[in-house]
């Protein structure tokens, strides 16, 4: 792993007997010793902290959080101008096709747009946004850390380092000092549980985790937790439930697209793909992101195809996230299916070693949201 | 008690060979939370794929470590998969086979060799 970018808290993670795999060119803990399913039921019952430092941060400057506004909004179809002080919004880029390029955060911070972008996707998503927002200054911020705290536990976590925290509701943005830092800090996640995004200066990064480490309700949770929690949570992961394949309809993130930015809003379109993105949220898309529960025990993970029934010759569907959800008990999956299949309680057919096995479309997610709103 | 390049671990009973995994394969494999075992009657043949283990991260097959006859799988697996994480070499045994060919244990790793192939 010696080409592997390090985090500022890779010697942390070492200390700490991270067990580290490469993932988006990173160095990343997947587990520490209290393993995935510990790891997992500790964030739901208490509270996890997670380096996600490899993500990109990224700083939208223009004459006003207008101008910037209107920029990001001709590659991103949400609400941007509509956007409160300090508020943030889940959003995403689309291509010509109206496939999903990258699924982002985005917050106003009153003089500027403040982004998160995936590890993988960031060096395209800064080209893209450099090459296409007129006028506005586009700076990937590579000097900080990023700390997500998420459980019930957070608040009280970190309300004891900056009681500002505790007056945050879900998917506000603001400027604490954490341990002497000054940190972006954001009441978000993406594991279902209430939580906070902590962008710290790199040099104080790994003095904060151990400041929150140190608090008897949080433990450290690597890459293998954080995927079955927000699998469980029923939110996309990048490459695998949502591509250049997929549209926002397709993935069942219509919801991401507010009114004013749908056909016959005042702000309409004007990005790419607005006619196929648009068109599908009217008219229906042919296939829809759906959570399916298969029986038994053993888990289906990305691939298994999907047969209408257990005899039937042509696969319908793909698997695109699957493991066993520790919370749920069982094993949870996400995947894509015609329409017709999309119903809770259809049951359909996966194909694991050789063998077609039940399993029954439903409603996601499959842990509810703890959300502070 | 024996050894395999599998990480599998064998141990006679009288003429019965019990079969697990090792504690080495289990904290590797991480939390397990499925195993499939084979029919109680199955005639196998050594390097058959006769067990699958998922885990929280992935699925892995088990081999069938000599040839014989299944006698007996582990049915509290079903219910609590994680019994091979937490005793790989007591509760958590996978199943017992009648050899045809007792030769072959000698073929296998003993404790030190194993210890040694594992470092």
């Amino acid at each position: 792993m010696t080409d592997l970018l390090h985090t500022p808290l890779y010697d942390l993670h070492a200390d700490l007997g991270a067990r580290m795999v490469p993932f988006a060119g990173y160095a990343m803990p997947v587990q520490y010793p209290l393993g995935v399913m510990g790891e997992h039921t500790h964030t739901r019952e208490k509270a996890g902290l997670f380096d996600v430092s490899h993500m990109g941060q990224v700083i939208l400057k223009a004459d006003t959080f207008e101008a910037a506004a209107r920029a990001l909004e001709t590659l991103v179809p949400v609400d941007i101008l509509g956007l409160g002080p300090d508020r943030q919004r889940y959003g995403f880029f689309t291509d010509d096709k109206g496939g999903i390029t990258d699924d982002l955060m985005l917050a106003n911070r009153g003089d500027h747009i403040f982004v998160v972008v995936n590890a993988a996707c960031k060096a395209a998503d800064i080209d893209h946004m450099k090459a296409h927002l007129d006028g506005v200054d586009v700076t990937e911020i590579t000097d900080r850390a990023l700390l997500a705290l998420q459980g019930p536990s957070a608040e009280k976590v970190l309300a004891a380092l900056d009681p500002k925290a505790a007056e945050m509701r879900f998917m506000d943005v603001a400027t604490l000092t954490l341990c002497g830092a000054e940190c972006w800090v954001s009441r978000s996640g993406y594991t279902g549980e209430d939580g906070y995004e902590i962008s710290v200066p790199a040099a104080q990064a790994s003095d904060l985790a151990k400041a929150l480490l140190a608090h008897v309700d949080v433990e450290a949770i690597g890459l293998g937790a954080r995927d079955s929690l927000r699998l469980e949570a029923g939110l996309c992961l990048y490459g695998h439930d949502i591509d250049t394949s997929t549209t926002p309809a397709q993935a069942n993130l219509g919801w991401a697209i507010q009114k004013v930015r749908r056909a016959g809003g005042a702000r309409t379109g004007g990005f790419p793909g607005a006619e196929a993105v648009l068109g599908e949220l009217v008219g229906g898309a042919e296939r829809k992101r759906v959570g399916l529960l298969p029986e038994g025990r053993a888990p289906m993970r990305e691939g298994v195809e999907l047969f209408a029934t257990a005899d039937s010759d042509a696969a319908i569907g793909q698997i695109t996230s699957g493991t066993f959800g520790p919370t749920h008990g069982g094993p949870v999956a996400m995947g894509y299916l015609p329409m017709e299949h999309t119903t809770p309680g259809t049951t359909i057919f996966g194909e694991l070693r050789g063998k077609r096995l039940p399993l029954t479309v439903c409603a996601l997610p499959f842990v509810p949201a703890k959300f502070k709103r | 008690m024996k050894f395999t390049e599998e990480h599998e671990w064998l141990r006679a009973e009288n003429d019965i060979i019990v079969v697990g995994i090792t504690e080495h394969a289990t904290t590797q494999l991480g939390d397990i939370v499925f195993v499939e075992l084979p029919e109680v009657g199955t005639t196998v043949s050594k390097d058959d794929e006769i067990v699958v283990i998922e885990s929280v991260k992935a699925a892995s097959d088990i081999l069938a470590p000599i040839d014989g006859e299944i006698v007996e799988v582990n049915e509290a697996l079903g219910d609590n998969p994680a019994l091979a994480n937490d005793d790989a070499t007591g509760a958590g045994w996978f199943f017992k086979i009648k050899p045809s060919n007792p030769s072959q244990m000698d073929g296998l790793m003993d404790e030190a060799a194993y210890t040694a192939f594992i470092a």
